[in-house]
């Protein structure tokens, strides 16, 4: 077990029922405390099989997962989960969308919930969206509600899976800038599932490259420009050669 | 309100010409007692008004209350038990569809041998026509949970008890609405046939017993009674429904 890791895999493997070979086999790998790594890959190579690994949706048949230095499998409350859709409940209001990690986990007063609420209403963007219905907010604010309801997991390790996947492409860019923004400010641990390298490229500190079907390993590469970025750092030399590089090994597989 | 209205007008209209054409058809029939019009028919509901509006469509109310109360309980618990467990769906559901084959209304008879003229008969015929529609209604609202969100739910660390109150229960509010606007009228509909094959009292035995008499606007009377009655216990149930959902096209 490596001592700083916030996420490790540690030899897993998982085949789904009824198939006879594996999705994901003996993989292992980790991520370091405060480190934004993205995940790419074809679609349909597993990527999310791996988040539903981490968030328990499925159990491994060998190996082990640790969060924080535990095995997950006697841990609670160690990830929190974003989905590509923001199944923001349309029967809520986006404040009663945000708290309901809260909710579920209990022991907070209403008042306290109210106030951890509006907080990280403020932080995203929404303070004065709380009482609207989720439809009456844009694509792009609808995202930012649902990471405020991740936020609110309170977990240090979050999960994206292909969030602004959905969204025009002008929104995009700027909640990207917005993302960089939350996660320097606090210091989450952020894995992010995309198949858009320029996505890749511009958030993470690492991606990962998921370059065989089944997932035996996961090609580690470093993104070596500082924070905090714009779209002009996408263009250096350097980090261009990078994105190429990445491109090449993902037109491999689809070959 | 105003576009409510405007949104009407062709139906109203379309109502309006038929009404018009049965009213000349039967005056030129001239024989009430096969084909009474329209005009005879709203004067026999003057005429009567008494017995019907005092004893008749109470009795008929009250089975029609009692029975889609039942109906609505048991199609709500069946829903809900076949949607906690798989085993209990297998069991149950074909037996719910089967159901639905037997014909009630010729079993009705039977039904009064065993229960005699009181309310209990019609309130089997009503219940055994009515629970089904609500039963599978509000299952196909329970499947039709995303799943993707009971998922984000377990990741929050969610108990069976709090996916079901926070996300079953209003996912399912709309299914339950539209289940107990289709078994409003299925149930007058179930209380008039109980009441035609048995009855003392009652829309459908007054209509029955007008019936004997050749007396056409008679047997219509009550019949127009009972739609009238369907048509406002719908119309209460659609207020009380956009007071409670106003979400339901953003699923």
């Amino acid at each position: 077990m490596i001592p700083e890791a916030m996420l490790e895999f540690n030899n897993v493997s998982l085949t789904y029922n009824g198939e006879a070979t594996p999705t994901i086999d003996n993989l292992s790998f980790s991520i370091k405390r405060g480190e934004f790594v993205c995940l790419i890959g074809p679609s349909g190579c597993g990527k999310s099989t791996i988040f539903r690994l981490v968030n328990k949706l499925l159990k491994p048949q060998c190996g082990e997962i640790y969060a924080d230095g535990q095995s997950i499998s006697d841990h609670k409350n160690y990830c929190g989960y974003m989905p590509q859709n923001d199944l923001l409940f349309p029967w809520r209001t986006v404040a009663d969308n945000v708290r309901l990690p809260l909710e579920i986990k209990g022991g907070l007063s209403k008042s306290e919930m109210d106030d951890r609420v509006n907080e990280v209403l403020k932080n995203v963007g929404l303070e004065n969206w709380g009482q609207k219905s989720p439809s009456e907010l844009s694509g792009g604010m609808r995202q930012r509600a649902a990471f405020a309801r991740t936020l609110l997991t309170g977990c240090d390790l979050l999960l994206l899976d292909e969030p602004f996947s959905a969204l025009d492409y002008l929104t995009r860019l700027s909640l990207r800038e917005w993302l960089l923004d939350q996660w320097e400010r606090d210091k989450k641990t952020i894995l992010f599932i995309t198949h858009d390298v320029d996505e890749a490229v511009f958030l993470s500190n690492r991606v990962f490259v998921a370059e065989h079907y089944p997932i035996d390993s996961l090609t580690s590469v470093d993104i070596p420009a500082a924070y905090p970025r714009s779209l002009k750092s996408l263009s250096e030399p350097g980090i261009a050669d990078i994105k190429e590089r990445l491109i090449g090994m993902l037109r491999k597989e689809t070959a | 309100m105003k576009n409510n209205a405007k949104a009407n007008l062709p139906a109203a209209i379309l109502l309006f010409a038929l009404l018009i054409i049965w009213q000349a058809a039967a005056m030129h029939m001239n024989a009430a007692y096969i084909l009474p019009s329209p005009i005879q028919i709203v004067k026999k509901l003057w005429d009567l008004r008494v017995p019907l509006f005092k004893a008749h469509l109470p009795a008929t109310m009250e089975v029609v209350t009692v029975g889609l109360t039942i109906s609505i309980v048991l199609g709500l618990v069946l829903a809900v038990i076949m949607d906690m467990s798989e085993t209990v769906e297998k069991a149950i559901y074909p037996l719910v569809i089967a159901s639905q084959t037997i014909p009630t209304t010729a079993l009705a008879p039977l039904f009064v041998l065993w229960f005699g003229y009181g309310i209990w008969s019609k309130v089997l015929v009503t219940v055994l026509m009515t629970f089904f529609p609500i039963t599978i209604t509000v299952f196909d609202g329970f499947k039709s949970v995303k799943t993707e969100m009971t998922e984000l739910m377990q990741t929050f660390g969610a108990d069976k008890k709090q996916i079901f109150l926070k996300l079953k229960l209003p996912a399912v509010l709309p299914y339950f609405f539209s289940a107990i606007k289709m078994a409003i009228p299925i149930s007058i509909i179930g209380a008039a046939i109980g009441e035609w094959l048995g009855a003392q009292s009652g829309l459908g035995y007054f209509s029955r017993r007008m019936m004997t008499q050749l007396d056409g606007a008679g047997v219509f009377a009550p019949i127009l009674l009972l739609s009238i009655a369907a048509m406002v216990l719908v119309a209460i149930v659609g207020v009380f429904e956009k007071k409670l959902i106003r979400w339901r096209k953003d699923l």
